[in-house]
């Protein structure tokens, strides 16, 4: 008998710098199969790591931006990404990657994995998970 | 002597652009790269102290390769911050004296 439990994974970084972001979605894809509750956090330059467009032939290294639109496909359908951080960094919800995902209890309609949250909401999240990822 | 600092670290992150800004002076250069260039687009928590720098005569540049691989438009880069390839990275740093890393 399996207990399901809540894992929430918390990027802080942007992506190429340094190798957490890619660590972390290589972490949270092989999680995925083990059918837990996930619920990923973009917050501070974690922001970066949703940005659309990105183009790394000039830098040299696999861009891997494209990776995200396939959390939906293995039930990672809860993006939260914090607005001040956002606000911070100059950027909006326009300016990430719309990240869905086909919802099985509404005849497979597509769906937004995405939702903006301030920190009180964050808080919120952190504070019922039952496990805690930071990258 | 003139010297060239880059910045390969983000603003929001670490000191290391706060620190380069309070040193750097007129007929220095600035160059971002890495997660450094996260420093150079508009409306950012950031864009304040590189317009200060620029008014004490600080020049400002970015590394482009860094702003594609982020998905960050170069269009979106301060007014005064020039969009450089890795040849221009070199030509600044033939063109100065010196190089200072803030790593």
């Amino acid at each position: 008998m399996s207990v399901t439990k809540k894992f929430v994974y918390i990027n802080r970084k942007a992506p190429y710098g340094t190798v957490y972001a890619l660590e972390s979605l290589e972490v949270v894809l092989i999680g995925a199969a083990f059918e837990q509750e996930v619920q990923l956090v973009f917050v501070d330059d974690g922001v970066y790591q949703l940005t659309k467009g990105q183009s790394t032939q000039g830098i040299g290294m696999k861009n891997f931006s494209k990776t995200y639109a396939a959390l939906g496909d293995y039930d990672v359908n809860q993006i939260y990404v914090d607005e001040q951080s956002l606000k911070d960094r100059g950027l909006t919800m326009d300016d990430l990657q719309e990240l869905t995902y086909e919802d099985e209890d509404d005849d497979w309609a597509e769906k937004s994995s995405m939702q903006l949250v301030n920190r009180e909401q964050l808080a919120a999240l952190i504070g019922d998970a039952d496990v805690l990822l930071n990258f | 002597m003139s010297t060239l600092h880059t910045v390969n670290k983000s603003p929001f992150e670490r000191n290391s652009l706060d620190t380069c800004l309070s040193l750097a002076g007129s007929g220095s250069s600035v160059l971002l790269i890495e997660d450094g260039v996260a420093g150079a687009l508009k409306n950012t928590a950031a864009s304040q102290s590189i317009s200060d720098a620029m008014s004490k005569g600080v020049k400002f540049a970015v590394l482009g390769e860094d702003l594609s691989a982020r998905g960050l438009p170069a269009e979106r880069v301060i007014d005064g911050i020039s969009v450089v390839d890795y040849s221009g990275f070199v030509q600044l740093a033939a063109d100065h004296d010196n190089v200072q890393s803030w790593l």
